[in-house]
């Protein structure tokens, strides 16, 4: 619209143009006509003309858009004005492209984690089916919710009424050999509906049907996009080639498309559920479940449905495979553990508990811009102050008030442009940085990208950044005051107090917001010292080698071989050279692997008919797992092999259970236990120090320790643990030779094992506390990018005032007043402005620290170590940024300063 | 930026009001506008090149009227402006509003 406008503009000017000739050329004509020379009438018509370029001149300004034209001389003016003061605008322009870089990029990070929706078709329609029960004692899966039973599974499938479709999964390593060194990779194992419910399509090939569900149907697998790239190099005549998974053939049917994940999970494969209705039991909640409601069913509905069909499933399958359904004693141990559906959006699972530090991280980096904006107004008022008489002259010559706070605006705007388009490209490098450190287990961390909303919150910032800095020195000194400053002449003129409150204000914001991250940060150092201090129940992880094995049935069929491969290889690793002691479990505290859960039963303690006692975490171990992992023995005595071989009847417990049971470690020794009614009773034989097993934050759960081989839990088979994991205690751990070491002794075991997952203790522990550890690292930057602006402000306001006060000091210095108290009287100035900032900011800390508490880690939100060491600190250093330039007083000569007037 | 004439005897907003009056008639080019004022006035009233064009362009972007380039009849290229409707309804309130100043003025003159 403007520009046609502008475009139309030239074309008329070369109309009038044209005209004009015309016009000469008729004149000149009628000239001829009363007999004049054609020279003499050229000549004659141009005079009577006159001056036809100023008429033309004149139409187009008349057609032109005023403001514009006039913005942009503006525009020019300011460009002149900013280059002719290039570290003036350095500053300004660094200072705001920091602000806005970083905010751009926690945006990008905000954006695509919590706000863009998931990337399938009708996003909103997709609800993680997930379930609580708070009656079963603590039983949850990873995910912190109770899972589904396969039989669930069938009865919600069958006789929803709310959904379109609906799919359970769970997902685990498995071992893909043929290819080419044995790997372990990850798979989604997935039911029917679920990739229906996602409405996801295979990029290649073509989706499970429901006949590769189909229990004993041939088996099939699809690939990820990633995987496919890396081991098939995107070839496309894959599908129908078979690749072994666990030691069993499986036939390619497809390729999924590139970014395709189930509710954020990374897998390589992915491989048909293959539930078997004929075996369905009540128990066995270990399924993930996603649906697509059908449209116009809302989340409470669907919710009212599925607990519509709660009790109908108690009623229709058995407690174990073959017995009756309607089972009295199941029915009333499932009614006391209170099922009930939880149904929530699929991105709100997928984001989970990311929320609050990802907005507590926005919160504290716009502190930071607002701290930056401070700091650019604070240099703007400087600058205008400079130009004090230029704007006086300016108003003199009739510039409108309105037109100079225009012209302070433009270039404000003109500076915050600059700073944004800075700042996209910190944020660009930041951000790349960010997804490359952050911490693995943020959610959709592959998603997140600088995109087009990013970029829009930019500009935003920028705009309004530049309006807030822009507009405090224009209306301080655009006010119609101004005429007044000409007759003072600015040198002299003491300062009007009214604008020294303004830079004043602008200096106590400063600090008190720079207080507040900095308090944040220093609650989060606390929360990160309180966990590392925590004793987890184990030592030294950085001295800890751990890796997972998977020993396949299809490889090694029968139970007591598997052990046994695994206690040889346990063997081969303890003869490593350096290796002090090896352990063997199911899983290792805090690997993040789903834990099971089972009931432990007391011998000599009666259960009502139906009740049970609560559910505990169970994990299998092996002999010297807990000295390999420094765990200590606080009662009693660890497995041996030959205990675990003859399947002796031994369990050990934590502590805390042991206490909780008989009320010490030494009472549980030799008390007999088992997990149900029609077990074997199980001595126990040791208690062991309670480990934090769900990471180092989270209080350490009450665990049942069972053998590595030997009779499962909850029924009469005699079984090993296939998956399990090894701990190596050796001061070499986490380098390369070491890991070329496990992995021979491993294959010399058997070839065909895979070594899974190396990580050392350590990483473990890290990945526990990565949330915390990213916090941190955030509000350190915050932080301390508060603190320095903070005190570039200071230090700007102190150098400021000793500038325009030289002539003041040189008469203090003259009448006799000592260099050392004049300094003094500048740096009580400073400190006096801190002082307020910092009464503020622990006003405003205590407050707002409350928002962070479920960050925190032994640390309560008001914590007064942080609240009177940061304040402290900060006092010293505004000291420091005060002293700096108020030593300048003794520089001041007061007889060359009293000439100089 | 007002309307200036650069006559000043030209009563205000009279020079738009005889554009339109000399193209009532049919289109005709600047020079011609000009030049027709200049002879229905019997040489009293002279429109300076100065102001007649600016005067065009500001009825032009009033769509009073409208130009097209055309040619005359010494075969000179030349804008001819047109009267559009818009145009038309201006003359005649301008007219009558003007007529009725004139007598209104002209009755203050006699009483005199």
């Amino acid at each position: 619209m403007l520009l046609r406008n502008l475009l139309r503009r030239d074309q008329e000017d070369r109309d009038w143009r044209e005209e004009m000739e015309s016009h000469i050329q008729l004149l000149t004509d009628s000239f001829l006509a009363q007999g004049l020379t054609p020279e003499e009438a050229r000549a004659a018509a141009l005079k009577q003309a006159g001056n036809l370029t100023a008429r033309r001149e004149e139409i187009y300004r008349m057609n032109g858009i005023q403001w514009l034209d006039s913005v942009a001389g503006d525009v020019r003016y300011a460009l002149r004005g900013l280059r002719k003061y290039p570290s003036f605008s350095a500053v300004a322009v660094l200072t705001l492209a920091l602000g806005i870089g970083t905010n751009t990029a926690v945006f990008s990070v905000v954006n695509s984690v919590l706000l863009k929706p998931l990337a399938f078709p009708h996003p909103e329609e997709l609800v993680d089916l997930a379930q609580i029960a708070p009656g079963a004692g603590g039983v949850v899966n990873s995910r912190g919710s109770f899972g589904l039973s396969p039989s669930m599974y069938f009865t919600y499938t069958e006789q929803n009424r709310s959904f379109q479709s609906m799919g359970v999964w769970t997902s685990g390593p498995v071992t893909v050999t043929g290819l080419a060194e044995p790997e372990q990779v990850f798979a989604n194992v997935i039911s029917d509906g679920l990739l229906q419910a996602l409405a996801v399509q295979p990029e290649i090939g073509r989706p499970f049907t429901a006949a590769d569900q189909v229990p004993g149907s041939s088996d099939t697998v699809l690939l990820s996009y990633g995987y496919w790239q890396r081991r098939f190099g995107g070839d496309r005549s894959v599908i129908g080639r078979k690749v072994l998974v666990d030691a069993r053939p499986r036939e390619i049917v497809g390729v999924m498309p590139s970014g395709f994940r189930i509710a954020d999970t990374p897998a390589d494969l992915i491989l048909p559920l293959q539930l078997d209705r004929s075996r369905a039991t009540l128990a066995g909640f270990y399924l993930l479940s996603i649906a697509r409601l059908k449209p116009g069913v809302s989340i409470e509905q669907a919710n009212a449905d599925i607990a519509r069909l709660i009790p109908i499933w108690v009623r229709s399958w058995p407690s174990f495979p073959g017995g009756n359904t309607n089972d009295v004693l199941s029915e009333k141990v499932y009614v006391s553990w209170r099922i009930g559906p939880n149904i929530h959006s699929l991105r709100e699972s997928v984001v989970g508990n990311v929320r609050s530090v990802l907005w507590v991280v926005m919160g504290t980096l716009a502190m930071v811009m607002l701290i930056a904006c401070a700091n650019v107004a604070n240099l703007m008022l400087v600058r205008v102050d400079a130009r004090q008489s230029e704007l006086t002259v300016r108003a003199a010559l009739g510039a409108g008030w309105a037109r100079i706070v225009r012209q302070l605006l433009i270039e404000s705007l003109l500076l915050a442009a600059a700073g944004g388009a800075l700042g996209v490209a910190i944020a660009y490098v930041g951000l790349d940085l960010l997804v490359r450190n952050g911490p693995t287990n943020l959610p959709r961390l592959s998603e997140i990208a600088l995109d087009s909303h990013a970029l829009a919150f930019t500009a935003v910032v920028s705009l309004l950044s530049g309006v807030f800095f822009g507009l405090i020195p224009a209306l301080r000194y655009a006010g119609p005051r101004v005429s007044l400053t000409v007759r003072d002449g600015t040198r002299t003129m003491s300062h009007s107090r009214d604008r020294h409150r303004t830079r004043n204000t602008l200096v106590v914001v400063q600090v008190s917001l720079a207080l507040v991250l900095l308090i944040s940060s220093g609650l989060m150092i606390r929360t990160f010292q309180a966990m590392r201090s925590i004793r987890a129940g184990f030592e030294r992880p950085e001295s800890l080698q751990t890796f997972r094995v998977v020993v396949p049935q299809a490889l090694v069929p029968k139970e007591e071989e598997a052990a046994r491969v695994e206690q040889a290889i346990a063997e081969k690793l303890a003869a490593i050279p350096g290796v002090t002691s090896v352990g063997i479990a199911s899983a290792l505290p805090m690997d993040g692997s789903p834990p099971d859960w089972d009931g432990i039963l007391t011998e000599g303690q009666s259960y009502a008919q139906g009740s049970r006692p609560p559910m505990r975490m169970y994990r299998n171990v092996s002999p010297g797992l807990f000295g390999s992992l420094g765990t200590k023995l606080k009662a009693g005595r660890d497995l041996t092999w030959t205990d675990v071989y003859g399947d002796r009847k031994f369990v050990l417990l934590s502590e805390n259970l042991a206490r909780e049971l008989w009320g010490s470690a030494e009472a549980a020794i030799g008390r007999r236990v088992r997990s149900t009614d029609v077990g074997a009773w199980r001595e126990v034989l040791g208690v062991v120090e309670d480990v934090r097993h769900n990471g180092a934050q989270e209080p350490a759960p009450a665990v049942v320790y069972w053998p590595i081989f030997g009779q499962i839990p909850y029924a009469p088979i005699v079984t090993a643990t296939r998956a399990v994991a090894f701990s190596v205690r050796t001061d070499r751990a986490g380098t390369g030779a070491l890991l070329n070491e496990i992995r021979q002794a491993v294959w010399s075991v058997n070839a065909a094992l895979p070594v899974a997952n190396p990580e050392t203790m350590r990483e473990n522990v890290d990945r526990s506390m990565a949330r915390t550890s990213f916090t941190l690292v955030m509000l350190a930057i915050a932080g301390s990018m508060a603190l320095l602006l903070g005190l570039i402000g200071i230090y700007g306001v102190i150098a400021y005032a000793v500038s325009q006060r030289t002539r003041e000091i040189g008469i203090r210095l003259a009448l006799g007043a000592q260099p050392g108290d004049v300094r003094q009287m500048f740096v009580r100035q400073g400190l006096g402005l801190c002082a307020i900032g910092i009464a503020i900011g622990v006003g405003t800390a205590a407050v707002l620290t409350r928002v962070m508490k479920s960050l925190l880690f032994g640390v309560a939100p008001v914590d007064p170590a942080t609240f009177a060491a940061v304040p402290l600190t900060l006092l010293v250093a505004t000291l420091a940024a005060c002293y700096l330039p108020a030593r300048r007083v003794s520089r001041v000569d007061p007889v060359e300063c009293m000439r100089a007037e | 930026m007002g309307d200036h004439s650069s006559n000043p005897d030209l009563l205000p907003g009279t020079l738009y009001m005889m554009i339109l009056r000399t193209l009532n008639q049919g289109p005709l080019h600047g020079y011609a506008i000009a030049k027709r004022i200049q002879d229905w006035s019997k040489g009293g009233l002279e429109i300076e090149d100065g102001s007649l064009y600016p005067a065009l362009n500001r009825m032009l972007h009033k769509e009073w009227l409208k130009a097209e380039w055309g040619v005359t009849e010494n075969n000179r290229k030349a804008r001819f402006y047109r009267l559009t409707p818009l145009g038309k309804k201006q003359l005649e309130t301008e007219s009558s509003a003007f007529n009725k100043m004139v007598r209104a003025i002209q009755l203050v003159m006699r009483t005199s």
